[in-house]
């Protein structure tokens, strides 16, 4: 019942969030807010950028390029001088090479794939610098290319996309400073830590031994953790740690915060194309399988833990609470996992890895639908948006027209660069997970052998490939092995996304709209809704479900059923 | 009397007002195209003609060279994938290890056989054409005045030769001298004669074609080897035939569903043995092949050559695939009214008698005054005069004369027994009669109006300076056209109707026609501005032409059918050429170039679903030693890992030869919205392609069981 309430409660919320915010970021991105002006401005100046003058998808990529090479080189500098730095009260050393290069890549891309725990080896310069700027720019980064893509489907024979740097600017100074500013407030008033003091020295004279409790600057991280859906905490144990996470009120504030730019930027989607109705389809899918991997994730947990049942402890009427938060309970911490996996946040308040397997199939699936339900901020948007076009050519073709989207026509480009944009991450998922398989370096840093340990190696790869960040846990990945490929994944299902969608905005902005008629395949039916749930199920499924049967259902299998 | 022509050749080859509504009832059945097939370039065939199905049995070998195969990213992972499990056959062999190389392979000749069906009809049409096309004798004009015989190959643009009834035209030209009728059923099939002289549009001839009367000077305009019949046989054939737009778009989509599965299926191995399983290549090579799209990437080419052929089969060329394409994509149509909307004659459909005179009165008056007129109006008002009173034809008594129509006049009628009768134009005969000392009936002036506002002409009729009364004469609008607007308008297509004639008519015409929008008084600049006006909003535009004038907006349309009966230039202009010079064809055009789209969404679709049902037939297959648990994914509990996977791979296989039928039909067609269309099918399709080869694999599975292979 409390868990029914919590879902409208999200589902009220998040509809505001929807009309509102959506609303808001159109106004953003046209120009049309302008309150922060004399913060905006100065940056302008001082970076030396015109901010009238806009780019091509060309210039617009490099500058979005650029900007993140020199963002990775900075954060892999900072982590590698971190000794040298200020505000080190624990004296931390540098960041070995290799977890430097997968950590910088990790918060560049808005991974947050951690391979390290925060509080031992993070001091309060790196996390502040060095991490907590990537959770504000790589958010706007995604943001930025998602709305380039729309203005690219919205513009008559255009030549520009935008500027990034305006986009970029004024993603972070109009969206996600302010929100995160009033939320980290809130966070403190619920009991989340701020400070720079250094670790709590706590006697225990009871015992005779001294307690070092890990604090820091955590309130402020972790309202832009979930807003950017980042997913990196502060400590190790990431939103299981009351001092992330102190109550329920939190949890229920990290769920909307990390839902609620990707389903308010399908509102900006409609309301820039012109049709409200466009962005309520492209919502409705996502909504769709988000509330179908919910379900079954929540319907996985509510079994008892096989391992419990077997050892003959007592029944498990809650479920399987091995590794929940009992602040939480079983199915709030299946909407977070589920909220985070779908989203490329990757934060987390339970233990992944001891979830029973169905759950952990729930949790990959969103993954294996490349994030897009309703995905990362910005992320999300783009990388459905695909999905859609490989749906309007498939489907535009049966009714026997050259495919159009939003009057665009969906040609031998649009299609090269769409079926680019869906199939990079799936490739270097799979492939790197078979090296990872193959080699010792691979196999090795696993707690658990067969199906288990199978599914740990794939779930890192899905993850980093995803930029979601989550981790099932139970693999060791803080190995060269690990921290090199994971970068290497990380890039690949980052930018080898991006600029075929930037390429294909550029495309479509250069193309001048057919004028719809009756013989005009509909987008904003649930025709449609139903085609792009498909290409997305069927392309994700075809890709994982060989990797998926080894790991998770083999599993759940094992156990004697698959459902229920 | 050129559109006698166009009438006599609509009434006997092409959909005319009859065959317009039957083929809209059904208007891509193969048994009609088949049936309309026997008249053209088309000759009788059906789609499994046992000449074509031998022939094309030889292709599909003939076409496993690798340099062929490459072509096809899809069907050449199959033959790489053939020779790879061939390689393990022969290492290890066994009945599985043979069973999948073998049907591999056949996956391969079956893909080349879909082809070479869709090739065969257009090898055959062209191989006859090539038999007519006989080395014909020119008799070519010296500088001097002096005849010489060349070969018709030896014939430079430019040249001019001498043709007298008996002769073939030796090349393609036109007339500069004389007029002639000539039997063009090389071309058209279609055997009556049409008429061909020097100036206007009708002076294009063809080569090939055979003079049946009279003697004609031809200035020859194609280079040798480049005339209407080399392009035709080329088109037919197919030789040149490149990919079009929406083709190569849909074959990066399936080479990138290509890509994308061998990396899957390559990891199993690593994955199998994490597993510490062994997973057999054969397989692997297996589940590739049945997740790749095999059945639309066997299948692709043979639906773009079958589709073209549809076109011929109507006796269309199209100059390029592009062009049937872009058919499919048209918003809007322009029609000519003449020919296309209404019958191209005027005819009467009302007797309106004034001054007290009786309706009757004015038909016998009428119809005497007609008897010596062949026009068709004049034909019609007789034809409604039997009609409406069974006033025959009757021997004239007495002294008679025919008094013909002249330009001076604009009357004509005859004398008799003392009487004269006239009919003519309401200005003419209104002068006449006075002139006669007759008076002019108060009612007329708002007849003769109101007929002409509706679209109509009035005949006014008068027997020696007494006004009797007007006949209606009616442009009359095809039968069953309006049904056809209709089924556009409900699949988006806009329709505007062009002509001549002033506001007033046009619009009445339109209103009853049921057209979208008109064009009156339309001057080719008009035509032109309108195309230029439409395609600017981002539509693309069909439309028909003959005339030389018509060129430039032919050129400018992205569909623009010329007439065979047109000009040289026209011909030039459009990118399709309508043999039976049909108006009302452009329809048909735009429902084949949609049903070439169709059909191929519908196979993707229908390909891409398939998937499913094979990963449940594999995977479970592929790690039964491994994890025995994935048995419970054999949802269609097949009989054994091998028989699973050889059944899959057979359905695969043997689901290309079933979907060949299809292919080259096309997907039936009904004109809808888009919305109906694409539910329609994407539940056959996409729901019967997820659920189809659950039942396919299960029976070959049983069979393979029964025959006790496994």
């Amino acid at each position: 019942m409390a868990f029914a309430l919590t879902l409208v409660a999200l589902v009220v919320v998040l509809a505001l969030s929807w009309r509102y915010l959506g609303a808001y970021l159109v106004a953003v991105y046209e120009g049309r807010v302008r309150w922060l002006a004399f913060l905006e401005r100065p940056i302008y100046r001082l970076a030396g950028v015109d901010p009238e003058a806009e780019q091509s998808w060309q210039r617009y990529s490099l500058s979005l390029l650029v900007f993140s090479g020199v963002s990775i080189l900075l954060t892999y500098a900072l982590l590698r001088l971190q000794r040298f730095l200020p505000l080190d009260p624990q004296h931390l050393g540098a960041v070995t090479p290799a977890l430097a290069w997968n950590t910088a890549v990790s918060f560049v891309t808005n991974t947050n794939w951690q391979n390290y725990a925060g509080e031992t080896t993070m001091s309060y310069f790196s996390q502040m610098v060095a991490l907590a700027v990537q959770n504000f720019v790589s958010p706007a980064v995604g943001m930025v290319v998602a709305i380039a893509l729309i203005r690219g489907l919205a513009r008559r024979s255009a030549r520009t996309i935008g500027n990034f740097w305006v986009d970029l600017v004024r993603s972070v100074l109009y969206v996600l400073l302010p929100i995160s500013v009033v939320f980290a407030v809130l966070f403190v008033s619920q009991g989340a830590v701020q400070t720079l003091a250094g670790p709590a020295h706590v006697h225990d004279a009871l015992n005779g031994v001294t307690q070092v409790i890990a604090r820091g600057p955590v309130a402020s991280q972790e309202v832009i953790k979930q807003l950017g859906t980042n997913g990196g905490g502060f400590f190790g144990a990431n939103g299981a740690h009351p001092f992330e996470n102190p109550t329920g009120l939190t949890n229920f504030l990290s769920i909307v915060l990390i839902l609620c730019i990707p389903v308010a930027l399908t509102y900006t989607f409609g309301k820039m194309v012109g049709s409200v109705r466009q962005g309520v389809a492209v919502l409705a899918v996502m909504t769709i399988l988000f509330g179908a991997w919910l379900a079954v994730g929540v319907v996985g947990q509510k079994e008892p833990n096989p391992a419990v049942a077997a050892a003959g402890l007592p029944a498990q009427p809650q479920g399987n609470t091995e590794g929940i938060e009992t602040r939480f309970g079983v199915d709030s911490s299946v909407l977070y996992g589920i909220a985070s996996t779908q989203t490329s946040t990757g934060s987390a308040d339970s233990a992944y890895d001891s979830w029973n397997p169905l759950g952990g199939l729930a949790l990959m699936a969103g993954m294996a639908q490349g994030d897009v339900t309703p995905g990362g901020v910005g992320s999300g948007l783009y990388t459905i948006l695909p999905s859609a076009i490989l749906a309007v050519f498939i489907g535009g073709l049966m009714v026997g027209r050259t495919p159009e989207y939003l009057g665009k026509k969906i040609q031998a480009r649009e299609v090269k660069l769409a079926a680019l944009a869906v199939l990079a991450m799936p490739l270097a998922v799979l492939v790197l997970t078979g090296i990872a398989v193959s080699i010792h370096a691979g196999t090795a840093p696993t707690l658990n052998k067969g199906p288990q340990g199978f599914g740990e190696i794939f779930y890192a790869f899905l993850s980093q490939g995803n930029n979601n960040g989550s981790a099932f846990g139970g693999l060791a990945s803080n190995t060269a092995f690990y921290n090199v490929t994971g970068g290497l994944d990380m890039l690949v299902g980052r930018f080898a996304v991006i600029v075929p969608v930037l390429a294909l905005a550029g495309t479509l902005a250069a193309k001048s709209a057919v004028p719809a008629s009756l013989g005009t395949f509909r987008t904003d039916t649930p025709l449609f809704v139903g085609l792009v749930i498909g290409v997305i199920v069927i392309v994700g499924g075809l890709t994982f479900f060989p990797a998926l049967s080894l790991g998770p259902i083999v599993e759940q299998l094992s156990h004697g059923r698959l459902f229920g | 009397m050129s559109e006698q022509v166009d009438e006599t050749s609509a009434a006997t080859t092409g959909p005319g007002p009859g065959a317009g509504s039957a083929a809209g009832e059904n208007p891509l059945a193969g048994e009609h195209a088949a049936g309309r097939g026997a008249r053209g370039v088309a000759q009788s065939r059906s789609l499994f003609d046992p000449e074509i199905l031998r022939s094309a049995i030889a292709g599909s070998f003939a076409k496993l060279d690798p340099r062929v195969q490459v072509r096809n990213p899809v069907m050449f992972v199959v033959l790489v994938g053939s020779v790879v499990t061939l390689v393990e056959a022969i290492a290890h062999p066994s009945i599985f290890t043979w069973g999948i190389t073998i049907w591999l392979f056949l996956t391969v000749v079956f893909a080349n056989f879909a082809e070479a069906m869709a090739e065969g009809r257009g090898k055959a049409q062209a191989d006859t054409l090539r038999r007519m096309r006989t080395e014909t004798a020119a008799r070519r004009l010296g500088a001097a005045g002096g005849e010489e015989v060349v070969p018709a190959a030896a014939l430079a643009k430019g040249d001019l030769v001498v043709c007298e009834a008996g002769d073939v035209i030796p090349s393609d030209g036109e007339i500069v001298e004389g007029v002639a009728s000539v039997d063009e059923s090389a071309i058209t099939g279609e055997s009556a004669p049409v008429i061909r002289e020097s100036g206007g549009d009708r002076s294009a001839v063809t080569g090939g074609t055979k003079v049946l009367s009279d003697r004609i000077v031809v200035r020859i305009t194609a280079e040798p080897g480049k005339t209407f019949m080399d392009r035709m046989i080329a088109l037919v054939e197919g030789a040149n035939r490149q990919k079009t737009p929406n083709e190569i778009a849909l074959n990066i989509l399936l080479a990138a569903l290509t890509v994308i599965f061998i990396p899957v299926v390559v990891v199993l191995q690593p994955f199998g043995s994490y597993a510490h399983g062994q997973v057999s290549v054969v397989t692997l090579v297996g589940l590739l092949v049945c997740l790749i799209p095999t059945t639309i990437g066997a299948l692709l080419s043979a639906i773009g050559i079958a589709g073209m052929d549809r076109l011929v089969q109507r006796n269309v060329l199209a100059m390029s695939g592009r062009a049937v394409e872009a058919a499919g994509d048209v918003s809007t149509l322009l029609l000519d009214k003449t020919g296309t909307i209404t019958l191209g004659n005027r005819m009467a459909s009302a007797f309106l008698p004034v001054g007290g005179h009786s309706e009757e009165e004015v038909a016998a008056a009428a119809q005497l005054a007609s008897l010596a007129d062949e026009t068709p109006e004049g034909r019609s008002i007789v034809v409604l005069a039997k009609e409406r009173f069974a006033i025959r034809e009757r021997e004239l008594g007495g002294a008679h004369t025919f008094v013909p129509f002249s330009a001076q006049t604009r009357m004509s009628g005859l004398d008799l027994d003392g009487h004269q009768i006239r009919k003519g134009a309401a200005e003419a005969v209104r002068r006449w009669v006075r002139e006669q000392g007759g008076s002019i009936p108060a009612e007329l002036e708002g007849i003769v109006e109101r007929i002409a506002k509706a679209g109509s002409t009035p005949l006014v009729v008068a027997d020696s300076g007494e006004v009797l009364g007007v006949v209606e004469l009616k442009d009359v609008v095809k039968q069953g056209i309006k049904e056809r607007f209709e089924q556009l308008r409900a699949i988006g297509i806009r329709t505007v109707m062009i002509t001549g004639d002033n506001p007033l008519t046009a619009a009445a015409i339109a209103a009853e026609a049921g057209v979208d929008d008109y064009l009156a008084e339309a001057t080719p600049e008009a035509k032109m501005e309108l195309i230029k006006a439409e395609q600017s909003g981002g539509k693309l535009v069909a439309m028909t032409g003959d005339g030389t004038n018509d060129a430039p907006a032919l050129a400018q349309a992205d569909v623009g059918v010329a007439m065979n009966t047109g000009t040289s230039a026209a011909k030039e202009a459009g990118n399709m050429v309508d043999l039976d010079s049909n108006p009302t064809k452009l329809i048909d055009v735009v429902e084949i170039g949609k049903q070439l789209l169709i059909t191929r969404g519908a196979l993707t679709t229908f390909s891409i679903a398939n998937d499913i049902a094979k990963y449940f037939a594999i995977i479970p297959a592929l790690f039964a030693a491994t994890y025995p648990q994935l048995e419970a994914l054999n949802v269609m509990r097949l009989h054994s890992p091998a028989s699973a996977v050889l059944s899959a791979v057979i359905f695969n296989a043997l689901i290309i030869v079933a979907l060949i039928p299809l292919a080259l039909r096309g997907v039936r067609f009904r004109p809808s919205s888009a919305q109906s269309i694409l539910r329609r099918n994407v539940w056959i399709y996409g729901v019967g392609g997820v659920l189809l080869p659950f039942i396919g694999i299960k029976v070959i599975d049983l069979i393979l069981t029964a025959t006790h292979l496994y």
